[in-house]
C-alpha cells in the first residue's frame, strides 16, 4: 500500500531534473524558456544543452508560436513558464497553433494552484486546468508527487500531441516509490474501500490519504484515486466508484469551477448515477498567506475531506 | 536585375493568380479579396520562382518554409499551390464550403503544402521563427518566408517575434510586410497608426528593404538583394501595395478587406485583370 512517506519535494524539481535527462536522451527535446528558468528549474537544462535551449525573454505568445514552429520540423518543445502564464497569457496561441494542429508541444508550468502562496492571486494559477481542459486535442496532467510527476513527464514526451502539465512551488510530500509505473489517462487506485470514495490530484493527495486513513479508524472504507490526468479522464475508474461507493468526493487545488471536480460531476450526470461532494477553491482569488491558510479559507482540509465522506454514508 | 522575359512570364502569372483569386471567392460568396490582391504579386514570385519546394512531396524535410501570417488571404496561398500542383485546380472552388481542404483560414492538416494553420492575426511570425531556429539549430539551408500584414502588425506579439529572430541571428528568415495601408476597420492611420515600418523592423535588428510590391522587377531583384546579404540579420521587406490591387472598384476601398463580388462585380473585375486595369 501507498504512503505518505517523510521526505518532501517541490515537483518543480522534478521537472528540471527529468527535462534534462530526456534532453540528454533525444537531442529533439527542446526546453523554450520565457525568463523565469530559475524557478521553473530549466538552468541546468540551458547549460547543459545549450543547443536544444531558447530563451525569448517575458514573452509568452510568442514562446507558444516559436515552440510550434520547432514542432512541424520535428523538435518535441517544453515551453516552460508559470501556470498562470501558460494558461492564460498563451491560451489562444495554445489553441490556434498547438491544438487545432495537433502540434506535438508541450506546456510545462510550475506554480500550479495556491502554491506560489506568498505571490498572491496574480501568481496563483487556480483556472488553469479547467481552461486548458476545455481546448480539443489537449491533454492535461497534474502529478502529485515529485517520483509521479518524473514519471507523467517522461509520458508526455513519448506521447505525440499536446499536453499541459501542471508542478508545485513549494516541496510536497512524497507518495510514490521511483519505480511506480504511470499511464496517462489512467487513474491510480492508492487505497480500496466500498464505503465512499476520494478523487484528487496535485499535491493534496497527501490530504486525500490522511483523510481516507482517519476515516479507515472510524469503520469507512474508503477509495482513493489519483487523478493525475483530468483529460482524457479516467472514465472507467469514475464509473466504477460512482457504482460500488455512497458517494464521491474531489479534492482539488483549483477553482471548483471546470477543474477536477467538474469533470467528475459531467461522468455522474451523464451516467445518471451517483451523488458527488467537490472540495476546492470557491470560485475566489487567493492573496499572500501562507499556503495552509489558504488551503483552510477554502475548506481544502483533512478535516473538511473526512466530513464531507462521512455526510455520503 | 531581373532578365525582362522572368519579369515578363511572373507578371502574366500573376494575372492568373489575380483571376482565380476573384473566381473562387466569388464562387465562396465570401472571403478576402483586398489583402490577396494586395499580396499576389510577392506570392507570385515566391511561388512561382524563388521557394524551393516540391509539390510532389509537400512534407520534404529540406523544403523553404512559407507561413501566411495574415492568414485571412488564404484565396492567393491556394491559388498559387492548386496552380503548382499541390492538389487539383478544380479544387478552389470548394473554398469556404463544407469538407473542403480549403477552409476559410488555412489548416496544415486538411490542406497540402501549408506549413502552419494560422487564421489568428499576429501569430505567425512566431512560428516562422520557430522554424528558422530550428534549420539553424539543425544546420540545414532551408529559408523561412513569412508574409505579414501592416494591420496585423498592431499585435504585439510580432514584436516579440522580430526580437527573437534578431536575438537568433535568423538570416533564414524573410517577413514580407504587405503595407497596404487599409486594415478592417478602416485606413491604418486612423484605425491605429503603424508608424515608419522600414525604421521600426531595422530597430527591432532586421535588415530591411522597401519596395513597390507590385513591381515584379523590384520584387525579383529585392529577393536576389536578399540571398546575397550577408548581415547575419533577419530579412524585412516593407512592400507597399495597393489593397486590392488590380480591380477598379476594389482598389484602396475599405469594404473590400472581406465581402465577395457579385456577378456582375466578378465580370468587371476580370475584365480589369485582363486588360490591366
Amino acid at each position: 500500500m501507498v504512503t505518505i512517506k517523510s521526505t518532501r519535494h517541490p515537483t518543480r524539481d522534478a521537472y528540471g531534473e527529468e527535462i534534462l535527462a530526456l534532453g540528454k536522451e533525444n537531442k529533439n527535446i527542446y526546453v523554450v524558456d520565457c525568463d523565469i528558468g530559475k524557478s521553473c528549474k530549466t538552468i541546468p537544462f540551458a547549460k547543459e544543452l545549450p543547443q536544444q535551449h531558447v530563451n525569448v525573454g517575458i514573452a509568452e505568445q510568442n514562446a507558444c508560436g516559436v515552440a510550434a514552429g520547432l514542432a512541424t520540423c520535428g523538435k518535441i518543445p517544453f515551453v516552460t513558464t508559470y501556470a498562470v502564464f501558460g494558461s492564460m497569457r498563451m491560451s489562444e496561441q495554445i489553441r490556434q497553433e498547438v491544438c487545432y494542429p495537433k502540434l506535438n508541444v508541450k506546456i510545462a508550468c510550475s506554480h500550479g494552484g495556491l502554491t506560489p502562496a506568498n505571490d498572491g492571486a496574480s501568481h496563483q494559477g487556480i483556472e488553469d486546468m479547467g481552461i486548458l481542459r476545455t481546448i480539443p486535442n489537449m491533454t492535461v496532467i497534474m502529478g502529485c508527487d515529485y517520483a509521479s510527476t518524473k514519471k507523467l513527464i517522461r509520458a508526455a514526451a513519448e506521447y505525440y500531441g499536446p499536453v499541459y502539465l501542471r508542478f508545485t512551488r513549494d516541496a510536497v510530500p512524497d507518495i510514490y516509490d521511483e519505480d511506480e509505473e504511470f499511464v496517462i489517462g489512467k487513474a491510480k487506485e492508492l487505497r480500496s474501500g466500498k464505503d465512499v470514495a476520494i478523487i484528487a490530484n496535485g499535491e493534496i493527495m497527501s490530504l486525500a490519504l490522511m483523510a481516507a486513513d482517519q476515516l479507515e479508524q472510524e469503520g469507512i472504507h474508503a477509495t482513493v484515486l489519483d487523478m493525475h490526468t483530468i483529460k482524457p479522464l479516467d472514465n472507467a475508474a469514475v464509473e466504477k466508484v460512482l457504482k460500488e461507493c455512497k458517494g464521491v468526493v474531489t479534492v482539488e487545488d483549483h477553482n471548483i469551477i471546470n477543474g477536477l471536480g467538474s469533470a467528475v460531476c459531467e461522468v455522474a450526470a451523464e451516467l445518471g448515477i451517483g451523488k458527488v461532494k467537490r472540495i476546492g477553491i470557491r470560485d475566489n482569488f487567493g492573496e499572500s498567506a501562507p499556503y495552509e491558510r489558504l488551503l483552510e479559507k477554502n475548506g481544502i482540509t483533512i478535516e473538511a475531506i473526512v466530513e464531507a465522506c462521512k455526510s455520503m454514508m | 536585375m531581373a532578365e525582362a522575359e522572368k519579369v515578363m512570364r511572373l507578371k502574366e502569372q500573376a494575372k492568373v493568380v489575380r483571376k482565380e483569386i476573384l473566381t473562387m471567392i466569388h464562387e465562396a460568396k465570401s472571403g478576402h479579396p483586398g489583402g490577396s490582391l494586395s499580396a499576389a504579386d510577392m506570392m507570385t514570385a515566391l511561388y512561382f520562382d524563388e521557394l524551393n519546394i516540391d509539390p510532389e512531396n509537400p512534407k520534404w524535410e529540406d523544403r523553404d518554409r512559407f507561413v501566411l501570417s495574415k492568414g485571412h488571404v488564404c484565396p492567393v496561398l491556394y491559388t498559387c499551390l492548386a496552380l503548382r500542383g499541390y492538389f487539383p485546380k478544380e479544387v478552389l472552388g470548394t473554398l469556404r464550403k463544407e469538407g473542403s481542404i480549403l477552409q476559410g483560414h488555412p489548416d496544415m492538416k486538411r490542406c497540402p503544402g501549408v506549413d502552419i494553420s494560422t487564421g489568428s492575426l499576429g501569430q505567425g511570425l512566431s512560428v516562422a521563427v520557430g522554424m528558422a531556429l530550428s534549420a539553424k539549430r539543425d544546420h540545414k539551408s532551408y529559408r523561412v518566408f513569412c508574409m505579414v500584414g501592416d494591420g496585423e502588425s498592431n499585435e504585439g506579439q510580432i514584436w516579440e517575434a522580430v526580437q527573437t529572430a534578431a536575438k537568433y541571428n535568423l538570416d533564414n528568415l524573410v517577413i514580407l510586410l504587405d503595407r497596404n495601408r487599409l486594415q478592417n476597420d478602416g485606413i491604418c492611420e486612423e484605425v491605429m497608426p503603424n508608424g515608419n515600418l522600414v525604421d521600426k523592423f531595422t530597430t527591432f535588428g532586421c535588415q530591411s528593404w522597401e519596395i513597390d510590391g507590385h513591381d515584379m522587377a523590384q520584387i525579383l531583384d529585392t529577393l536576389e538583394a536578399i540571398k546575397a546579404d550577408q548581415s547575419g540579420k533577419p530579412k524585412c521587406i516593407v512592400a507597399h501595395t495597393v489593397k486590392g490591387k488590380g480591380v477598379s472598384f476594389m482598389e484602396n476601398v475599405v469594404q473590400w478587406h472581406g465581402m465577395a463580388p457579385n456577378d456582375e462585380q466578378y465580370a468587371i473585375a476580370m475584365q480589369n485583370i485582363e486588360e490591366g486595369f
